[in-house]
């Protein structure tokens, strides 16, 4: 049948992690999430919202604070998240909304469910120290201009990545 | 004034405009930069990777400053507020500043707190001012009427930007090309650029920059006015996508705002690298010159 729903679209209650919202609130800048009280000026204020409904700061606040820990990191959706802060900004509660997507896309991380595109460009900064390679042909076309030249290669980034851990997460 | 000058990723290799027109103007108002061949990347994508990573990343690009005993001037604001935001978590927080330089001292650095990180335009703003601009100024501009575009990082998060400039009502960029004689068309409502997210979904990026264009195009501007590399990467070097998406013709110019100020203080076009912007502001030189003749 066409409408015929499954577990999937539900929330089911045994589903629910009740630690969830006090494992992001363990976070460095996830320590105000219970202050949500659900007004929503979040949403309303969304630059991306504004175009595209898959992305509600507000619903996603909700979600965790009722424990839907699995539906909210491997989702997409946070991974929308343009980082403008204006949410952040006019919050009457402080929830600190634009801190708390980055620690959801940490924690996403951690679970094994890094953005690909993120992913690429996580790499090449491992493995380069820069998001964009700077060969001979960069420098030549600098000097050029009168520019000085950029060192291509960070030997400090690489070990930085090691050295915290965050290798693991970029691995081939 | 001495600053340690941190481009980025994408401006020494994307938006030399950028760089070249940033240091043309930096020199004629006596301002010293010096490049730190040991700067990285800000940091800026590995924090939704990894903050832990990323904060050690930024605190690495800071000591670097620090060695020098210099305060960076950044051009990208997306860097200006990576780089400012684990500066003041980590001076105010000794624990997480013991941790970050554990892992600095195995790369041989050390994070102290004393470098300072503002925006060019901050810079402009807080140690040149409006009133020197104005009285350097050698060429009229009042032919033009250009629209700021604030971005959302160069004010957010205000709270480590000591509130200079308003997040809702800003106006530091507008007074700065009012100095320049142009005039000043409202700003760029909604000012994410979407750049953040254009790998991710680049249908809704389009999206938000075509309202941005909308706005500049209703107030009939000769050019948008970024101090950004992501935003004008999006309006810019993006413009022709949004115009095939929409069906829509923009030719709005985006100009970085040294570029616009270089041309108040007589500097030549060439020195301001106006050819390699993407949608060329042919009509906007035009008018500028006319005024110089």
């Amino acid at each position: 049948m066409e409408n015929e729903k499954t577990d999937q679209d539900y929330t089911l209650v045994n589903e629910l992690n009740q630690d969830f919202k006090y494992d992001v609130s363990k976070q460095p800048g996830g320590e105000n999430i219970k202050y949500c009280f659900a007004c929503g000026t979040c949403t309303a204020s969304c630059p991306v919202r504004a175009i595209d409904a898959k992305y509600n700061p507000r619903k996603i606040i909700r979600m965790c604070l009722l424990g839907m820990k699995e539906r909210v990191l491997a989702s997409d959706f946070i991974w929308l998240c343009s980082n403008c802060y204006t949410c952040q900004e006019r919050c009457p509660q402080d929830v600190g909304i634009t801190e708390v997507m980055n620690v959801l896309k940490n924690m996403a991380v951690r679970e094994g469910h890094l953005n690909p595109t993120i992913l690429r460009q996580v790499r090449q900064i491992a493995s380069k120290g820069r998001l964009f390679d700077v060969d001979e042909f960069d420098n030549a076309r600098r000097k050029k201009m009168g520019l000085p030249p950029l060192k291509d290669g960070c030997e400090e980034v690489r070990r930085i990545f090691e050295l915290t851990g965050a290798d693991r997460y970029v691995e081939e | 004034m001495k600053y340690a000058l941190f481009l980025g990723c994408t401006i020494p290799v994307r938006a030399q405009n950028y760089e070249l027109s940033a240091r043309a103007v930096a020199k004629e108002l006596g301002i010293e930069f010096e490049d730190l061949v040991d700067f990285g990347c800000c940091a800026y994508p590995v924090r939704s990777a990894s903050e832990r990573a990323a904060i050690v990343f930024a605190a690495r690009n800071l000591a670097v400053a620090e060695e020098k005993g210099l305060e960076i001037c950044t051009l990208c604001s997306a860097c200006t507020a990576t780089l400012t935001e684990v500066n003041e978590h980590l001076k105010a927080d000794e624990n997480a500043r013991k941790e970050v330089n554990e892992h600095l001292k195995k790369v041989g650095r050390e994070y102290r707190g004393t470098a300072r990180v503002r925006h060019l335009a901050r810079i402009l703003y807080e140690d040149v001012g409006t009133d020197t601009i104005k009285s350097k100024r050698k060429i009229d501009l009042s032919s033009l009427i250009l629209a700021p575009h604030y971005g959302c990082h160069y004010l957010k998060p205000s709270k480590v930007y000591g509130h200079f400039d308003s997040p809702e009502n800003p106006r530091t960029l507008s007074e700065l090309i009012a100095a320049t004689g142009a005039n000043v068309a409202p700003n760029i409502p909604n000012s994410c650029c979407g750049g953040a997210i254009l790998g991710v979904n680049a249908d809704i990026t389009l999206a938000m920059a075509k309202t941005k264009l909308d706005s500049a195009l209703s107030s009939k501007v000769d050019a948008v006015v970024s101090i950004c590399p992501f935003c004008s990467v999006i309006f810019e070097d993006n413009q022709k996508k949004v115009e095939a998406k929409f069906e829509k013709e923009y030719g709005v110019p985006v100009l970085f705002y040294p570029q616009v100020l270089g041309l108040a203080l007589g500097i030549d076009e060439k020195e301001l690298g106006f050819r390699m912007n993407k949608v060329k502001p042919k009509e906007l030189l035009a008018k500028v010159s006319t005024e110089a003749a």
